[in-house]
């Protein structure tokens, strides 16, 4: 396990695949995805595509690892908005109206066996039985 | 033009891209039988949004939930349930807009005065706290044009371009060839300061690190160097107090700068007071040449959103017509925090997605209240809806007028017919509000 700072936002991946559908195999391809400085991967034990559990406060996501292609930032997660990141987004905007969307402390875990859940899967697990 | 279109193959030129604040304006389309068959000039994404009109199993139908199972309705059982759930609601939030024309914004801002509710923008959860700053120390800024034909130094601080605005470079900022600047990009230097070294950043001239957290921070050390004060470190945010100077130096000397910023700095600790930090510096940078600086706007008319609801309520995102005459306080009034304290008891959603871009708290409370969903998708917003209008996309299946991140209003044209029985976000807004205030 380790403990690192996550920031979330765009990549042009994420943007092209949320205009084919944001229900489509590419967009949870390119959105449930972590990106993780090479150093924080071999101290986890993982690779590149491995599934990682990252959990803050606000809950936790599965979700695959990626090498960080933007780094090096040891230290420093990266997801691309969406879905997944939004599981772990946390509460409050510091009276601004702004979420915190970036500087969230979270732990990610090795979690081969678990599986990413598709867009539809997560907003219909997590939020229909509300 | 619509149906000489419509009916034999041909090319649409200076079509405008609509996703994001770049809003290109030289797309060309080619069509043939009312299909979309080429895009050219458009960047990945752009291109991504053209063709999914054509996405297989795309929603034409309304639809309604009924026992927890969403049914095909019809256009008018669909706008009379939605007017039903507004005019039930006692607090209901109005969101979105980021997506759609400024002719359905202003329905959608006379829906949220009539029933007294709270309309936010994606502002809110992007440019809001530059908003703030700008409303606090006011914004030296330019057009898109005098960058491209004038600026000699361009900084990019905290956004990252060649994934988020991927032709923000190739059109206005770096490469091409302006009045001024005739040698295109060997005229031009670029600076990115940024957490990560960014694709953007690889391309830099100069690409300068930044601690996480600590922009504000140095964005204080570079003002001070620039006013000739001493800095009373040695590293700042990360940054050595000569590279600083150094900085300080080249943004002082040269002929035309501008800085252009992203959620690198509206969504990290200070927020607003970055904002108020970086627009400062650029004001200092004013005594010694000419400096301009600009939000790197996301969605292709989210700043039209704020242009309409300032001249219909003189407040740009987050207003609040409980009271019955608009008032604004964000962190109170906007979105996410009307959601997490639980006060809204109803939702409109227009061209946005919440349900993908909120936190997890917000969305729980959307979950649980009657929400009307109105957009050309299904969406994680439309797996929750439980009225879904599916509407036709701006400016590529009705035209409208967007604004470009740097306040300049374009028309973003009509180049195919919807599919057959859909109708325009501002067409649907218009019946919903026609049907809340029929009979009064
Ligand atoms: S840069 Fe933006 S406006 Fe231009 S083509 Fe790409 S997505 Fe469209």
């Amino acid at each position: 396990m380790i403990e690192v700072n996550l920031i979330t936002g765009r990549t042009i991946e994420q943007g092209a695949s949320m205009e084919i559908s944001k229900l489509s195999d590419e967009y949870t391809k390119a959105t449930a995805i972590c990106e993780l400085d090479s150093e924080d991967m071999t101290q986890l034990g993982i690779k590149d595509g491995d599934n990682v559990k990252v959990s803050s406060v606000a809950g936790s996501v599965i979700v695959k690892a990626r090498n960080a292609t933007q780094g090096p930032h040891k230290g420093m997660a990266f997801i691309p908005m969406g879905p997944w990141a939004n599981s772990i987004t946390g509460t409050g905007s510091d009276s601004t109206g702004m979420p915190p969307f970036k500087g969230i402390d979270v732990k990610i875990e090795e979690a081969k066996a678990e599986k990413v859940l598709s867009a539809r899967e997560l907003i219909e697990e997590v939020y229909r039985g509300i | 033009m619509q149906e000489s279109l419509s009916k034999r193959c041909t090319v649409a030129s200076d079509v405008v891209c609509p996703f994001c604040g770049t809003l290109c304006d030289d797309i060309e389309v080619d069509v043939k039988d009312n299909k979309i068959t080429d895009v050219r000039h458009a960047c990945r994404i752009g291109t991504a949004k053209f063709f999914s009109v054509l996405e297989e199993g795309r929603p034409t139908k309304p639809l309604i939930r009924k026992n927890g199972v969403m049914v095909e309705t019809t256009v008018d059982t669909a706008v009379k349930k939605a007017a039903e759930i507004l005019k039930k609601s006692i607090r209901p939030l109005l969101y979105g807009w980021s997506s759609t024309s400024c002719e359905a914004h202003a329905h959608g801002i006379a829906i949220a005065e009539e029933v007294g509710g709270v309309i936010d923008g994606t502002t809110s959860v992007c440019h809001g706290p530059s908003v703030l700053a700008i409303q606090d120390v006011g914004c030296p800024s330019c057009t898109l044009a005098e960058v491209k034909n004038r600026a000699d130094l361009v900084i990019y601080w905290g956004c990252n371009p060649m994934h988020a605005h991927p032709r923000h470079l190739s059109r206005y900022t770096i490469y091409p060839r302006g009045y001024f600047r005739e040698r295109g990009h060997q005229d031009r230097e670029l600076i990115v300061i940024d957490v990560r070294k960014t694709d953007t950043a690889k391309i830099a001239n100069k690409f300068i690190k930044v601690d996480y957290g600590r922009d504000y921070e140095l964005l204080g050390a570079i003002r001070a160097a620039v006013n000739g004060n001493e800095i009373n470190a040695e590293v700042v945010g990360g940054v050595t107090k000569e590279e600083i100077q150094k900085l300080a130096e080249k943004l002082k000397n040269c002929q035309f700068g501008v800085i252009f910023f992203g959620m690198g700095l509206t969504m990290t600790s200070a927020k607003h007071r970055n904002i108020d930090n970086a627009i400062c510096l650029t004001k200092d940078l004013n005594r010694h040449t000419k400096f301009s600086i600009m939000p790197m706007r996301g969605h292709y008319n989210v700043t039209g959103f704020g242009e309409v609801l300032t001249w219909q309520t003189g407040y740009p995102y987050a207003v609040d017509f409980s009271t019955g005459y608009p008032r604004y306080n964000p962190g109170e009034t906007s979105a996410n925090d009307v959601l997490q304290r639980g006060e809204a008891d109803a939702a409109l959603i227009v061209a946005s997605d919440p349900v993908a871009h909120f936190p997890r708290k917000s969305v729980e409370y959307l979950a649980k209240m009657p929400l009307i969903y109105i957009g050309p998708h299904h969406t994680p917003t439309s797996l929750l809806a439980d009225v879904f209008i599916p509407s036709t996309f701006v400016g590529i299946e009705t035209g409208g007028t967007a604004y470009r991140m740097d306040t300049v209003p374009l028309y973003a044209k009509k180049v195919v017919d919807g599919p057959k029985g859909v109708l325009s976000d501002e067409e649907i807004l218009e019946r919903i509000y026609k049907e809340i205030v029929r009979g009064k």
